[in-house]
């Protein structure tokens, strides 16, 4: 049986690391265009702070922040991000995942696919960041023996 | 049986090491994979989409049907975990 063990330092460097997590985090997605990085990166990294805290804060006071049910709309959401942008450019006349069409104000398909690409590396962050969150969620369980307990009898 | 599978084992493995010697040596540059795709990507990237970085560029643009793949997977890997795992609350049981 795990025991529950506070220490203030472990919880407060958690909680003063976290912030810093989240902006490289971002920092990664956005300047995977030019250095090594990306969305898949970028969201672990994120999803990785989210976890920090869950360890050193305890599950129910993450979840208030951000509750599972918000996770899993982000998880939907990432996926859908790239889709839809597929999608559009389809509806806009070019091939599925063609950036080049997108309409972006002043900007030359060159630049189009640029941003194009952005957008879907910030879908794949959402989408990664939220699947990792959940399924480090799902088998964590409860930190409350007894509505685990209460939640297998009902299954 | 069990002597058939090793024989069988043994006889597909001689088979795939005496094709190995027939695969271009490691970083060739003239056998087949770098020769067709590979420079077209290294030159045409930078002025196709202004993207300095070729490994974002394969992954995301010409290969971005790819990326769409791996993404759903992970999705699908989430959702597989939140069926399985996930303690409903049900009011009917």
């Amino acid at each position: 049986m795990i025991v529950e063990y506070r220490s203030v330092i472990v919880a407060t460097i958690c909680r003063v690391l976290a912030p810093f997590l989240q902006i490289y985090s971002l920092y990664v997605i956005m300047h995977g265009h030019s250095s090594p990085g990306g969305g898949f990166q970028g969201g672990v990294i994120m999803g990785a702070s989210f976890i920090l805290l869950v360890i050193a804060l305890g599950r129910e006071e993450v979840l208030q922040r951000m509750s599972e049910r918000a996770n899993d709309i982000f998880a939907s959401l990432g996926v859908f991000i790239y889709a839809a942008i597929g999608l559009t450019c389809l509806l806009l006349g070019a091939n599925y995942l063609d950036y080049s069409i997108l309409p972006f104000p002043g900007a030359s398909p060159e630049k189009a696919r640029y941003l194009g690409m952005l957008g879907i590396e910030i879908g794949v962050g959402i989408a990664v960041m939220a699947i990792m969150v959940s399924i480090f969620l799902n088998l964590l369980g409860s930190e409350n023996p007894s509505e685990e307990a209460d939640g297998i009898h009902r299954q | 049986l069990k002597v058939f599978a090793l024989i069988a084992s043994i006889m597909m493995g001689a088979l795939l090491i005496y094709s190995t010697a027939d695969m271009p040596s490691w970083g060739d540059p003239d056998s087949p994979a770098s020769r067709h795709v590979s420079p077209r990507y290294i030159e045409k990237s930078m002025e196709e989409t202004e993207v300095p970085n070729l490994v974002t560029s394969v992954l995301a643009d010409y290969r971005g049907y790819d990326t769409l793949g791996e993404t759903t997977v992970i999705f699908s890997a989430g959702m597989a975990v939140i069926l399985l795992l996930r303690r409903r609350r049900r009011d009917d049981s």
